[in-house]
């Protein structure tokens, strides 16, 4: 009988995948927001296609004061005649890939650092405490601020790597600390003390038992930190320690946009809504997922 | 209770050391020398030689770091780089005070907004007043300074003509830079309010405050208010933080004179010295505000004893 009624509620609900899709497409504010995720995504994927100018294409026409929409530029361009479209879709390439590069970096040192303090404990578990511990004392925007503007890359490579490190270096501490934790509580069930009695090697049991299980809370932790370090990025941008021109950034063109505020005001607009939308996007997706993922959290 | 305070001063002399270790091998580091920012690419060696001798450039880097973390605990920072040969020092006195009154009136303004929403949010839980607070809170923590500034100044300055749109003058130079730099911290006090509150309120002693009768606002007040502002305190420590960083941004986008402003201005001209100082700085409030915080945990509630969980 009981046997029954479980097999019912599997039939009916599906795996644990499945229903949390299901729990996302429920929500409005989820679908809007992965929706804008993807078009980003497209949007920053097919920059070159999409966008009608080059992004350090300077039209002489338009060259010495920002130029108002028209047939031609249709967001209008800047001082240097530079199209504010087409710098608008590159710098979603810019936002997303530091978005991406960063947790992918962040995620893999996490994920090693964490399990390995978790698993070896004593002096590891003692170090990587500690040194988050340190970490986490001081303001990590400030830190990347101070590593960023110290290095100060002047070309567009280098900005780029220095900005993927600075902001890997000062977000990996919580992600480790989340999988530590994870791999701490995981390690005490019984399906992994039953795998470990039947002789599942140490490494069999972080991949096929322990990983499996802290991916939830990874996800949703990537996708807020996503927008964390979206915003961070935009910051050091805006302070003109980020991405150097001519590769445009967000966070840069507003604040190139902020002499002309008076005479053309949407050129500090359209940069701002277009990064006030993404990081709200991710945190609303993030929000949801976390929902979605684990029902018992929602208050 | 003063054995507590003594370890945490000592713990917190590692994490200067730290601090200025790396700010002065980053600095060291650095592919580009502030010579070359002070006199340009193509300058005579011999005038090189003797400024790099005149500010101990030319010595080895240990030597170098072992001389500043000397002058530093003579209370010396060095002298800065480009701006008149000042001491740095003299530079972060002038321009601390108007940092720190920016920070604080932004605390102050991050928890007059922050504590009453997560109340009411609290307490119309999943209904409208709710969802609207967390839908703000969102919004606030998403909204970057440099986003939410433009949009106030093409509001309030350009468009109405109500407040200057940069500068420190006096209290009207003040509204929009404090609320800017509030609208972040009092988004995550709201946030922890509320869900502490929420915590706070399903507890029996609030059943029974409200079954004996009690006016719901002595029980709020009284009851649950006093236990769930505990957890609160302790993100107000961290909040600072986002104080200083923000002030970074914020003194940038109102041009506002303060330790922000000039620390941007240094790290654009490669000026090491006042680079360091304020990270020394910065470093040292943030830890000393968030012994302050864990202090007055202790002393908030009694059952936080430090001697015994030393």
């Amino acid at each position: 009988m009981a046997v029954e009624a479980f097999q019912e509620a599997a039939r009916t609900t599906g795996s644990p995948t499945a229903e949390a899709v299901r729990r996302l497409k429920k929500n409005p504010v989820a679908v809007l927001s992965g929706f804008i995720i993807v078009s980003l995504i497209l949007v920053a994927i097919f920059a070159p296609l999409i966008a009608p100018h080059a992004y350090d294409f300077q039209d002489r026409a338009y060259a010495t004061l920002p130029a108002s929409p028209d047939a031609k530029h249709r967001l209008g361009t800047d001082n240097l005649g530079q199209d504010t479209l087409s710098r608008m879709i590159y710098g979603a390439r810019v936002s997303l890939t530091v978005g991406l590069v960063v947790q992918v970096i962040e995620v893999t040192i996490g994920i090693a650092l964490g399990l390995l303090a978790a698993y070896k404990g004593g002096l590891w578990d003692t170090i990587l405490m500690r040194v988050t511990d340190a970490m986490f004392a001081f303001p990590d925007l400030l830190f990347a601020i101070l590593l960023v503007g110290v290095i100060r890359p002047t070309t567009v490579l280098a900005s780029f790597l220095t900005v993927f490190v600075a902001l890997a270096i000062v977000n990996w501490p919580g992600m480790a600390r989340l999988v530590r934790g994870q791999a701490l509580a995981l390690r005490e069930k019984e399906y992994v003390e039953a795998a470990r009695a039947i002789g599942v090697s140490g490494w069999g049991i972080v991949t096929r038992h322990l990983l499996p299980n802290m991916l939830s809370p990874i996800i949703v932790a990537v996708t807020v930190d996503i927008a964390n370090v979206i915003l961070a990025e935009a910051t050091l941008s805006f302070l003109g320690i980020g991405i150097q021109p001519p590769y445009p950034s967000w966070g840069r063109m507003i604040s190139d946009a902020r002499p002309y505020m008076r005479s053309a005001p949407t050129l500090i607009l359209y940069p701002a809504l277009a990064l006030g939308v993404t990081v709200l996007a991710f945190n609303f997706f993030g929000d949801a997922l976390r929902d979605a993922l684990d029902p018992r959290l929602r208050e | 209770m003063l054995i507590y305070i003594r370890n945490r001063l000592l713990l917190a002399i590692p994490t200067l050391l730290a601090v200025s270790f790396i700010t002065f091998f980053l600095g060291y580091l650095s592919p580009a020398s502030p010579i070359d920012i002070m006199l340009g690419q193509h300058s005579d060696p011999a005038i090189r030689k003797s400024l790099e001798h005149e500010y101990g450039l030319d010595r080895p880097p240990l030597v170098q770091y072992g001389n500043f973390l000397w002058n530093a605990l003579h209370g010396d920072l060095g002298r800065s780089f480009s701006n008149a040969n000042r001491p740095v020092t003299q530079m972060i006195a002038e321009q601390f005070p108007t940092t720190a009154l920016l920070a604080c009136l932004a605390m102050v303004t991050a928890l007059l907004l922050g504590i009453p929403s997560g109340i009411l949010a609290a307490l119309n839980h999943n209904r409208f007043a709710d969802r609207f607070t967390m839908s703000a809170v969102l919004l606030c923590v998403s909204l970057p300074a440099f986003v939410l500034a433009p949009v106030l100044m093409l509001i309030f300055s350009l468009h109405f003509g109500w407040l200057p749109s940069s500068g420190w003058e006096g209290p009207s130079y003040y509204v929009m830079p404090v609320l800017v730099l509030a609208s972040r911290p009092s988004a995550l006090i709201a946030r922890f309010m509320r869900s502490s509150m929420l915590d706070v309120i399903r507890q029996d002693y609030i059943r029974t405050a409200f079954a004996k009768g009690l006016s719901p606002a002595r029980v709020l007040l009284k009851h649950a208010f006093k236990n769930a502002f505990l957890p609160v305190l302790t993100v107000i420590g961290n909040t600072f933080g986002f104080l200083l960083t923000g002030s970074f941004v914020v003194e940038t986008i109102f041009n506002i004179p303060g330790i922000g402003y000039e620390s941007i201005q240094s790290i654009l001209r490669r000026d090491y010295p006042v680079i360091q100082g304020v990270a020394l700085l910065v470093a040292a409030i943030f830890i000393a505000v968030n012994l302050i915080v864990d202090i007055l945990y202790a002393v908030i509630d009694p059952r936080v004893r430090y001697e015994e969980a030393r």
